[in-house]
């Protein structure tokens, strides 16, 4: 048998996780109805004023992402714990935190960047302004990749109990605070033509800092659940 | 034996729970008496010798129990935090226990902060809560610590339920300081919370307000560590409930 570099680990465990969800095209799709009628419940509930509901498009937006996003968490290693692909990933020669991301990534690709493809037409039922519309998506493609990597945290430590999931968004929604305030509040900067850029550097600095640290403690985390 | 000899034999002997046991047992009503003479004089002096506040009257008097409690959630998120890594890290028993107890008294103390903050704010600023950036940082701190605990009392195997938390209290540390900075008046919050106040400083705050806050500020701490001793002694007897010492002790206090 050859042996697998590491590179191949990670790019095999990727196309591997994404032909999983790939054959499960119906689960793929919850998420996102989940987003759509959330966000199509505000309009009834405030009311259909363009102006108020434009003002409150990128906090109604971005609520509705992160929750989707907490939602679709479960799926990222519930499955693999269940019939103990985890253990043999974690038993694997190839350090675990890298198969993590790779597990994490694809989780991204089929959750994050969809929700980011639904975005903008959301954005036009709720009446965001045109200006605002490039600041959302940039803030969604920079703040989306952080909700899933610190979501793995948390799903990585509730995976084993049998009632994890309320327990999930009580340990992971006070650390999704930061992406949200400063991706609401760039999204609104540009709903009223202020400056947006330090808001945008911040989520990418929040990114950057989630992706070096996230897969260890994940990693870490996974070990923990699976003793 | 150096001094730091026995420095180090006090602190492995600590590790063990049966040492720690015995130990806290010892220090214990010293403890609780510093903490409740500390409180005592605090309380004496900030409610009846301190000179009225020439602008907000009596209410801010409320300041002896609202800023101890505040440095205390703070203090103890960084004990809870630093036991938990230990913990994990070289899987010394005795941190994890004093993590886990440490919890509840944290998020009391964060819970207390945010009560009596609100209750000052009412009359002095005309509401009960705002959206301030300290304010916001000390909720997000509570919920903080409410998802520790959740965790701890989730997982039912103690070790792995220590384990798991340490991980998120680690990932709650890096959180603290990023939301503290993200509730920025750059980003729409408002800083109605005043800055801290040099307590040392007699131009800033008349040694007669100051005194009995920093006796009150020492009580607290002597209080916390009262609470955590006896906290940590249980978790000891239920964490070894098998061993034969714990069986042996409670055989001698059935007698």
């Amino acid at each position: 048998m050859k042996a697998v570099t590491t590179g191949q680990a990670f790019r095999l465990l990727l196309m591997r996780d994404l032909r999983i969800a790939y054959r499960h095209r119906a689960e793929l799709a919850n998420p996102l109805i989940f987003f759509l009628i959330l966000v199509s419940l505000f309009p009834l509930a405030i009311g259909p004023d363009p102006a108020t509901l434009g003002r409150l498009a990128p906090a109604v937006l971005w609520v509705g992402a992160l929750l989707a996003t907490l939602l679709s968490l479960d799926g990222l290693f519930r499955s693999d714990f269940d019939d103990g692909a985890l253990e043999q990933l974690l038993l694997s020669p190839h350090p675990a935190a890298l198969l993590t991301a790779a597990r994490i990534l694809a989780h991204w690709l089929t959750t994050g960047l969809p929700l980011l493809l639904l975005a903008p037409l959301l954005a036009l039922m709720l009446h965001l302004p045109q200006a605002a519309l490039p600041v959302l998506l940039y803030s969604l493609l920079l703040g989306t990749p952080t909700l899933s990597l610190v979501g793995a945290i948390g799903i990585a430590l509730t995976v084993g109990l049998r009632r994890g999931g309320m327990l999930l968004s009580l340990l992971v929604l006070p650390l999704y605070i930061p992406v949200l305030i400063a991706a609401t509040s760039a999204v609104t900067a540009a709903a009223s033509g202020l400056p947006y850029a330090g808001q945008l550097y911040f989520l990418a600095a929040l990114l950057v800092l989630s992706l070096t640290l996230s897969p260890l403690a994940t990693s870490a985390a996974l070990r923990i659940s699976l003793r | 034996m150096t001094v730091l000899q026995t420095l180090r034999n006090f602190y492995h002997r600590c590790a063990s729970p049966r040492h720690f046991y015995h130990i806290a047992g010892r220090a214990l009503p010293w403890l609780a008496v510093c903490a409740a003479l500390l409180i005592a004089a605090g309380v004496f002096g900030g409610l009846v010798l301190a000179p009225t506040h020439y602008d907000q009257g009596e209410v801010y008097r409320i300041i002896y129990l609202h800023v101890p409690a505040a440095s205390l959630s703070l203090m103890i998120y960084a004990f809870m935090a630093t036991a938990a890594g230990i913990g994990l890290i070289w899987k010394i028993k005795m941190a994890d226990i004093m993590a886990a107890s440490a919890a509840p008294i944290g998020a009391s103390m964060t819970l207390l902060a945010l009560a009596t903050g609100s209750l000052w704010g009412k009359p002095t600023w005309g509401t009960w809560w705002l959206w301030d950036a300290r304010m916001t940082s000390e909720l997000v701190l509570l919920f903080l610590y409410l998802g520790f605990i959740a965790l701890q009392r989730a997982i039912e195997d103690r070790r792995t339920a220590s384990h798991a938390s340490a991980i998120l209290a680690l990932a709650g540390v890096v959180n603290v300081p990023i939301v503290k900075f993200s509730v920025d008046p750059e980003l729409g919050f408002r800083t109605l919370h005043q800055g801290s106040t040099a307590m040392f400083d007699s131009q800033q705050m008349a040694p007669s307000m100051a005194v009995p806050l920093l006796l009150n500020i020492a009580g607290f701490v002597f209080f916390f560590l009262t609470v955590l001793l006896l906290r940590a002694r249980n978790e000891v007897l239920e964490r070894e409930r098998r061993a034969s010492w714990v069986r042996k002790l409670l055989e001698q206090t059935d007698d």
